[in-house]
């Protein structure tokens, strides 16, 4: 298991508590939405920084009044089936004005890497052995995309308009 | 119509370099079936009863004399030169092999198509009326916005796992060949009372085990916001549609658990924070876009040709293949003609290569080079001078694409059914194919007049039965096959669901009940009255009385 | 009872049956038989090995009789897939044995 941030793979240094197990006094660490709802005030004035994990079911929108002290957002895919996490990205960053690291956890596989990183993925928790090599060549499978998304990338609407504005 | 740009082929061709690599990877083991298996599917390819299965995209149904010849190319060099048109004006072949597939698609992109989205739980293909920019009363080219959506929805990274499979239709014309209140989302084209031109935006239509028709989410959509409205309704059922029940999971079981007032009122929600950002389509590219589907330059031409009326006088069987084949042009002098793939006997929507390579030859002959794939499973040249007809008519009837029964009894839509779907439950196609040898009289089937009948091997309607004016559904009674009859259903603006007429029929016996449906609209109709006139009038009733006699 | 296995080969998509040898035969009549559950299991664990080695997909098992010494599967899906469209009789097995 490796995490991709920005084409590279790094260490994580975000800790994974789970629900009932007593909040560390330090570090930058990771809680469900649940927990996050339920030791709101700890968590809020916490030093560290703090990162939670949403479900699949769970929305941007429980978590929305409370980026401004959030660092982190990971984003369960349980399986590569359940889309509902592009959704939820798009919404944190675009709707919501998410600027923190925007993780994609679970059943995060080479074919999906492109949409993720279109929706707002910024880090991947990939279960490849080449998982550096993996996310380049995903990113470089195509060279042009229709539709605007989340990502800086130029779609092809805006690709026309700039020819046509050069003839 | 539409002609790629660098950056629809650099998509196309990196599509299929990408899939090549999938294929590798499944080859190699890298990938496992259950991880293939969507992959695949995203490219059209399904594994069905016999072999694999290639869906091939024909975007609206539109396709070019060239592009045509390439798929006779493709069923003679890698399938066993046939293949089959679709209830979502598509091509299927039923014989390709995995490792071939990759060559199929590379062929295919060489000619402006591909295999995008033609299955897996994303956008498929967009679907629109068969006449569209030739019939007379279209407000406008719905293929316009039908390309619009293609290129919108094509590797969506926020759509590309919905919970289920999406299908869009639109119609430009308020008398509706799209069949559009059994999609998703369908769309009608109107103008508004300043007269501006818009969409009602409607959803939750599908057949399948649970068919509706779909409700009004907005009335009035101005059309410069399609992509932003469409988007809305998609994260709408993206974040809330149902995962996990696999037969609970289409839009319109969520439009009906919640209402259709709540689910507008969250797609509006969502609306009002996306309509008039970047994905709305700038007005130069809709007009870029709407220049590739100008109408042709069609000679000026009296609004009668007089040729055309002599030989309807001598030859009755040019007359009759006129009368029910063809349909009016907006352009004096013009017809739009219907091709037809129900053959007595033959296989509802297959056609040879070499039917196809003709049916390219006589496109360019005479209908500016262009073909139309209707869902109802037959090809139409769209651009045909009156004069030119009866030469046409003699092509075809050589060809055996002029079968005179265009929306007549004997023109049944059939899904491939058990002889070939790995999901069917029962077989279709021989139904189809003996209902038409007992209706083998072409007099007889012309008295009949309009009536629509359409099959489907299992409860997923693909056959789209639900719609049909006699529906018949293939059902397992036992390990034998059984059919369930319904009347009344229709695809049109006046959408209805077939009610059933009562207990199953067997194999051997649905062709009779048909035949007694049939012959009981004809004792029973008034004047001038088409079966659905009379069975509006009538109800049920007659007809099961005649089928089940009074118990 | 009495059963066979079946699937697809995952190149050329070609159905076929699991012989008692462990190959994949397209004849149905090659296909090895279980009498029991416990061998239909264990032919079912020989085709899951198949799949992970990139051979076949898809493998379930069908219940079959015999017939003068044929085999016939019981259900009438899995005699069309035995022998191909009812409809096209040139095409699919049925058209290779004629």
């Amino acid at each position: 298991m490796a995490l991709v941030k920005d084409g590279q793979a790094v260490q994580d240094p975000w800790i994974n508590v789970a629900d009932n197990v007593e909040l560390p006094s330090s570090g930058p660490i990771i809680v469900s939405l649940a927990r996050w709802q339920t030791d709101r005030d700890a968590l809020s004035s916490r030093a560290d920084p703090v990162g939670i994990r949403l479900a699949s079911h769970e929305a941007a929108s429980d978590i929305a009044s409370g980026l401004n002290r959030i660092s982190l957002v990971a984003l369960e895919f349980p399986t590569f089936r359940d889309g509902r996490a592009y959704s939820t990205a798009r919404l944190l960053r675009e709707r919501y004005g998410f600027t923190g690291e925007l993780r994609a956890v679970g059943n995060v596989l080479y074919d999906q890497l492109m949409f993720m990183h279109r929706c707002g993925f910024d880090a991947f928790e990939i279960a490849s052995d080449e998982a550096v090599e993996s996310w380049q060549k995903a990113m470089s499978e195509f060279s042009a995309w229709y539709q605007p998304a989340t990502d800086r990338r130029t779609p092809v609407t805006a690709l026309r308009h700039l020819r046509r504005a050069a003839e | 119509m539409y002609r790629y740009d660098e950056f629809d082929q650099t998509i196309v061709d990196q599509r299929v370099s990408q899939f090549r690599d999938q294929v590798a990877r499944r080859l190699s083991g890298e990938l496992s079936e259950d991880e293939f298996k969507p992959l695949r599917l995203m490219n059209g390819l399904y594994l069905q009863l016999h072999a694999y299965m290639l869906r091939v995209a024909i975007p609206y149904g539109t396709l070019s004399s060239r592009q045509m010849r390439r798929l006779a190319d493709v069923a003679r060099r890698y399938d066993k030169d046939y293949g089959h048109f679709t209830t979502r004006q598509n091509i299927q072949y039923n014989w390709p092999e995995l490792k071939d597939v990759p060559d199929i698609l590379l062929d295919l992109a060489e000619v402006e198509m591909h295999a995008f989205q033609t299955s897996g739980n994303c956008i498929r293909n967009v679907t629109a009326d068969q006449f569209a920019g030739a019939a007379a009363d279209e407000i406008e080219d719905p293929r316009i916005y039908g390309e619009i959506i293609r290129q919108w929805s094509t590797l969506h990274p926020e759509f590309s796992f919905l919970p289920r499979k999406f299908k869009i239709a639109i119609t430009g014309s308020p008398n509706d060949r799209a069949a559009v209140k059994v999609h998703d989302i369908g769309l009608r084209m109107l103008l508004n009372d300043d007269g501006e031109p818009g969409f009602e935006v409607m959803a939750g239509g599908g057949q399948g085990r649970t068919p509706m028709i779909a409700k009004t989410v907005r009335a009035f959509l101005p059309k410069e916001h399609l992509l932003s409205y469409l988007e809305a309704i998609l994260r709408v059922y993206n974040m809330y549609g149902r995962r996990d029940n696999m037969y609970k999971a289409r839009i319109k079981i969520l439009v009906h658990e919640i209402g259709i007032e709540e689910f507008s009122a969250k797609v509006e929600e969502e609306w009002a924070h996306m309509k008039g950002t970047s994905v709305d389509l700038p007005e130069e590219e809709e007009h870029r876009i709407r220049a590739h589907f100008a109408p042709p330059l069609l000679e000026v031409l009296p609004m009668y040709s007089p040729e055309f009326e002599d030989r309807k006088r001598e030859d009755a069987a040019f007359a009759r293949w006129a009368r029910v084949n063809l349909f009016p042009h907006k352009t004096p002098g013009h017809a739009i003609v219907n091709l037809s793939l129900k053959p007595e006997g033959g296989v509802p929507g297959d056609a040879t290569a070499e039917q196809m390579e003709a049916v390219a030859d006589l496109s360019d002959q005479y209908s500016q080079g262009e073909i139309r794939v209707t869902h109802e499973q037959n090809l139409v040249l769209p651009h045909v001078k009156q004069a030119d007809l009866y030469a046409l008519w003699q092509s075809l009837e050589s060809l055996g694409l002029a079968t005179p029964n265009v929306g007549l009894v004997t023109d049944i839509i059939s899904c491939p059914g058990m002889d070939y779907c790995s999901l069917a439950t029962a077989r279709s196609i021989p139904v189809a194919q003996r209902i038409t040898e007992r209706f083998d009289d072409i007099a007889r089937v012309h008295d009949v007049g309009d009536l629509k009948i359409k099959i489907s091997g299992c409860i997923n309607a693909c056959g789209h039965h639900h719609v049909g004016h006699i529906g018949i559904l293939g059902v397992d009674k036992k390990g034998e096959e059984f059919y369930q009859v319904t009347l009344g259903g229709d695809a049109s603006e006046n959408a209805a669901i077939g009610k059933i007429v009562g207990p199953a029929f067997s194999y051997d016996d649905v062709v009779d009940a048909v035949e007694t449906i049939v012959n009981t609209y004809v004792e029973t109709r008034e004047d001038g009255e088409r079966f659905l006139d009379t069975y509006a009038r009538l109800g049920l009733e007659p007809f099961k009385e005649k089928l089940y006699g009074t118990r | 009872m009495l059963q066979v296995v079946t699937a697809n080969r995952l190149v050329e998509g070609d159905v076929v049956y699991l012989t008692e040898g462990g190959q994949w035969s397209e004849r149905l009549g090659d296909a090895c038989r279980a009498d029991d559950k416990q061998k239909a299991d264990a032919l079912m664990e020989t085709a899951e090995q198949a799949v992970a080695a990139q051979l076949v997909v898809a493998p379930y098992a069908i219940d079959v009789t015999t017939e003068n010494g044929t085999v016939r599967a019981l259900q009438y899906r899995e005699q069309i897939r035995a022998s191909g469209p009812t409809i096209r009789t040139d095409l699919g097995k049925q058209a290779a044995q004629g």
